[in-house]
């Protein structure tokens, strides 16, 4: 669009660019009881078409993330820096009238709870043509046609009646059918969908994430799925982040980290989900303690006291994110991986109340 | 009707809690809300019973009935042997020391302006059991039992701690009186995998330790097969199957229960999973659909499941079901194949 930043004024041949490439972003809050580093340098870069799994638990900076990623943040109690790079051109310092020009027609969100995310007072068929209106310049019967065909797309029944409904008068499942349908309207190539099942049933969070890979396949885009469900992520996600305190602590190929897992914590979380294959009374690997406080975290690996193969070394010494030497798709942070030799078995139990 | 019979009812003088027949209805502006039609379960002492189903299925509406939150429009609720539905406020009131609940969001369940400690302690308070000094060695022995420091906790506030300690200390409370039923409705859908297994593990200590019943609602099959004893599907407001959890979901007879099973994502990304998708959307409570209310969006429905209502009868050892054409059996013919997803395996 613009030709201002070096990286815009050279052609890119298609595929090359990633569509989002994010450089040590950092976003810390101000808060009365100090700086909270809620995203603390993270960096990754995503592919049109593809999909990036972003998982971890309540308080981990994901959401942070995401919406930092989306200029969504409070400007006037956060602190950034780094990069967020969109198409080649560095997005991370735009005002938001620059940034309402990209979001719905260039990047789109999801959020997680469809009652909330729609306007309770404004009948669907209008928060979805709003945006074709704005960015697409459609007049009313395109846009309603085109409204039409996004509901019909994304399998709501009889969209021609439902134009006419107020969200209240739909089910969970249908609310978020209908975010998703004003997320797609004027054709993003990025879409971010933050934890967009976790306020869904199980089989409507079937039909939902089905619903995603479809759409994402079909309109090419590249896709963020966050999430705290490692089961979400392993089937619908190409590569997968898992962050932690702030920081992504293991990022690999969504095969390859759950074949060869090197982050204790990632085998935590997964080993924490209570398996439907497992028998009835299993007693389930819990991780102990809680994510750290990030006003102050804690030295060190951030995981470290909660590690069940913590070492001297893990309390003082901070692990950098590495690639894996036999694997360069994977890296990780953490300086007694597992599958290592230096890795000393678990000194601690699993479980500290 | 389907999901009533009593086949699967022990008997009456091994069981803690016998539900006969409950029915909820709500009277709206639009028509009655059928949210539960005709259940029966029971629960023998120790025994944890899982309610499972999506929103709407009537497992919550369950729950309160049980501890007559509001009374049910019909139906029969004993606790060791004493009908719940025919007392007098004063007496339930005095009965539900025996029943306790424990709610989903573990942070509005606690008063925000009151002490941990006071929390715990209010039961005990009311009931006037035991003195001052007894009381306060209770609440520490309890808070101690569900993992909370006793002295760092008692003198804070619900604000100062995590959803998962929160959870914790509503456990404490809930058990203060040493109640004989607990009833847990989605205890663990608003924490995190990690801390949901710490709750799930600390529900199956404070069992062992206080000798709870314990009735387990929740939308979650895997968290609902690792708690219970017995788990009981629902679907609008009947229930569809009840089994020992390993054999019911290991062949699983009701079509609706072999839907659910197969939608959980699994964290296995080489798992060949074929989900079953749910054709429509979930019939309105207030006009539910004739016969089996399920056959509106079941594969294998026939004419005589929008006739008859099938009830629940034995399939295998203490497996029952409520289904015209289970899956235990050759499809009727004609049928019409399932939706199926495959999800492919990148």
């Amino acid at each position: 669009m613009t030709t201002t930043t070096p990286e815009a004024a050279v052609p890119n041949p298609p595929g090359s660019t990633p569509l989002l490439e994010v450089r040590d972003l950092v976003t810390h809050f101000r808060s009365p009881r100090g700086l909270v580093q809620a995203v603390n340098g993270v960096s990754f870069s995503l592919q049109r078409g593809r999909t990036l799994g972003i998982v971890g638990e309540s308080g981990s900076g994901k959401s942070v993330l995401s919406r930092s990623i989306m200029g969504l943040n409070p400007r006037s109690t956060s602190i950034r820096s780094g990069q967020v790079v969109f198409e080649g051109r560095d997005i991370s310092d735009l005002d938001d009238s620059a940034f309402r020009e990209l979001w719905g027609k260039q990047m789109s969100m999801v959020f997680q709870d469809p009652m909330t995310s729609l306007n309770p007072v404004m009948r669907v068929g209008r928060q979805i043509t709003e945006s074709l209106r704005h960015h697409l310049d459609m007049d009313r019967d395109q846009a309603k046609q085109t409204a039409i065909e996004l509901l019909r797309a994304v399998r709501i029944p009889e969209p021609e009646r439902r134009l006419r409904a107020y969200p209240h008068e739909m089910s969970g499942g249908m609310r978020q059918r209908v975010v998703i349908a004003i997320a797609l309207a004027c054709g993003p190539k990025l879409l971010m969908a933050d934890e967009p099942t976790t306020a869904l049933d199980v089989t409507v969070q079937a039909q939902v994430l089905d619903l995603l890979d479809e759409q994402r396949r079909d309109r090419f885009m590249g896709m963020i799925l966050v999430t705290h469900d490692l089961g979400v992520v392993a089937n619908h996600a190409d590569e997968i982040a898992v962050m932690y305190a702030g920081r992504i602590v293991e990022k690999a190929p969504t095969s390859v980290l759950f074949h060869h897992m090197k982050m204790p914590y990632t085998q935590a979380l997964l080993r924490a989900i209570p398996r439907i294959e497992m028998p009835s009374h299993t007693r389930l690997d819990a991780i102990g303690g809680r994510p750290p406080d990030l006003v102050n975290p804690p030295a060190g690996c951030a995981f470290s006291p909660r590690c069940p193969y913590a070492q001297e070394r893990c309390f003082v010494d901070a692990p950098a994110l590495q690639v894996d030497p036999a694997d360069p798709s994977h890296s990780f942070a953490c300086h007694f991986p597992l599958e290592s030799p230096d890795q000393v078995p678990p000194a601690k139990p699993m479980e500290v109340a | 009707m389907a999901g009533s019979g009593s086949a699967h009812l022990r008997s009456p003088e091994h069981t803690l809690l016998r539900v006969e027949n409950l029915v909820v209805e709500f009277p709206t502006k639009g028509g009655k809300v059928h949210a539960v039609s005709n259940i029966s379960f029971d629960l023998l002492p120790g025994e944890t019973l899982g309610l499972v189903g999506e929103s709407g299925c009537g497992k919550s509406t369950t729950g309160r009935a049980v501890m007559q939150l509001p009374k049910p429009t019909n139906g029969s609720v004993v606790l060791d042997g004493r009908e719940l539905t025919e007392m007098s406020n004063q007496e339930l009131r005095r009965t539900r020391l025996q029943m306790q609940m424990i709610f989903q969001d573990p942070i509005s369940s606690l008063n925000p302006r009151r002490k941990v400690a006071d929390i715990v302690a209010e039961p005990l308070r009311i009931w006037k059991i035991g003195s001052d000094a007894e009381q306060k060695a209770k609440v520490s022995e309890l808070l101690t039992a569900v993992g909370i420091d006793p002295q760092v906790a008692s003198e804070r506030r619900p604000h100062e701690f995590s959803g998962g300690q929160c959870q914790r200390i509503s456990i404490a409370r809930a058990v203060a009186t040493e109640p004989k039923v607990i009833i847990c409705d989605e205890p663990v859908s608003a924490l995190d995998v990690s801390v949901q297994a710490q709750i799930l593990n600390l529900l199956e200590d404070m069992k062992e330790r206080y000798g709870l019943t314990m009735i387990f609602i929740a939308h979650d099959l895997a968290v609902v097969k690792n708690i219970s004893d017995r788990v009981a599907v629902m679907y609008l407001g009947r229930m569809c199957e009840v089994g020992p959890p390993d054999e019911l979901y290991a062949n699983p007879a009701h079509p609706y229960t072999s839907a659910l099973i197969s939608s959980i994502p699994l964290p296995d990304p080489d798992a060949e999973q074929r989900v079953e998708l749910l054709g429509g959307e979930l019939p309105s409570p207030l006009d539910p659909p004739s016969g089996c209310r399920f056959r509106t969006r079941c594969p294998r429905a026939q004419e005589i499941c929008a006739q008859a209502t099938p009830g629940l009868a034995a399939i295998g050892p203490d497996h029952y079901v409520a289904c015209h054409f289970p899956l235990t059996e050759p499809a009727p013919v004609p049928v019409a194949q399932p939706v199926l997803a495959d999800r492919p395996a990148d």
